[in-house]
């Protein structure tokens, strides 16, 4: 099973990355864009088991680890 | 007194710390493999600067599951004394030791350099014998040093007097400026809610002897000497 993790900054947290891509795009003439947030994405293969313990499990691993709860969100997109 | 330094595969002021323990102030000085479970009798621990597991991930996020964090987190608990410097305060947040984050520097540039420090509060073993009022010069060298805590956390850490550092210009001045990295309030060092955790972005460690350009670095390791519990 596969499961790609996106973790990206809570509302609030200055995200200098996303306002630097943005002049960028601005620069080139994108002017229809009005923001740009910057985050990072992670894929992890796993054993099978069931969608709920397997939602558990990757909650338990973000709250741990894989994200920090303090200036970070994430978002989990389970396939098969 | 006895000093542990805690190393982390990545550590690289470790050299610093032990030099400045060891030969500036004559005190004993040990290292402990962030693998080690004990803290070898030390009564005061020192989180060094560097890239803690390669910085991957986030600053410190690895290194918080280090074997000998539970006894650091045991021996803070306790009252002894801990210092975090740079990538240590990072790793000192990430482990809960301390509140708040510190994120990437609001100009994305990895900054190293002198910046002014306003001693912000003098109740902690190592700050304590720091003239108040005074302002001093330290180097940083880091590029997520921005200090990051909601809104609540901020006001709780000004009421109860835990900001230990704020960046300020060579007169003590607060503005943008003179803010190296972006961080909320200024903040450059906090303290935990009991006072003997202390976090510091800059560098106490370069600048313990005038040969190195400065020595206001010694002022902390000199407040701290004889001041903790033994582990």
């Amino acid at each position: 099973m596969k499961v790609k993790i996106t973790v990206m900054y809570k509302k609030g947290v200055l995200d200098p990355q996303g306002k630097t891509i943005l002049g960028s795009l601005h620069q080139l003439g994108y002017k229809e864009v009005t923001d740009v947030k910057a985050g990072k994405v992670l894929e992890l293969s796993l054993s099978r088991m069931s969608k709920a313990q397997l939602e558990k499990k990757i909650k338990e691993m973000c709250e741990k680890l894989l994200a920090n709860p303090i200036i970070e969100d994430y978002q989990l997109d389970v396939s098969e | 007194m006895k000093f542990g330094i805690v190393v982390f595969p990545g550590s690289n002021c470790e050299h610093d710390c032990y030099h400045v323990v060891k030969h500036v102030l004559r005190q004993d000085a040990s290292f402990l493999w962030h693998k080690d479970t004990t803290l070898a009798g030390s009564e005061c621990v020192i989180l060094p600067g560097g890239f803690a597991h390669g910085d991957y991930l986030r600053c410190g996020a690895m290194a918080k599951f280090s074997p000998i964090m539970e006894s650091v987190a045991r021996f803070a608990r306790d009252g002894g004394a801990v210092l975090g410097i740079c990538n240590g305060f990072q790793i000192l947040t990430e482990a809960g030791l301390l509140p708040g984050a510190l994120i990437r520097n609001r100009s994305l540039h990895y900054l190293c350099q002198d910046v002014h420090l306003r001693v912000e509060s003098t109740a902690s073993p190592f700050t304590r014998s720091i003239p108040a009022g005074k302002v001093l010069k330290m180097p940083i060298g880091h590029g997520e040093g921005c200090y990051y805590a909601d809104a609540k956390m901020l006001k709780r850490l000004e009421v109860e007097g835990r900001i230990a550092f704020r960046y300020c210009d060579a007169k003590g001045a607060l503005d943008d400026e003179a803010n190296p990295n972006g961080s909320l309030q200024s903040i450059a060092g906090i303290l935990n809610e009991r006072g003997n955790v202390l976090g510091l972005m800059p560098h106490p460690d370069r600048c313990a002897e005038a040969i190195l350009g400065g020595e206001d670095g010694r002022f902390l390791f000199e407040s701290v000497l004889g001041s903790s519990r033994r582990a």
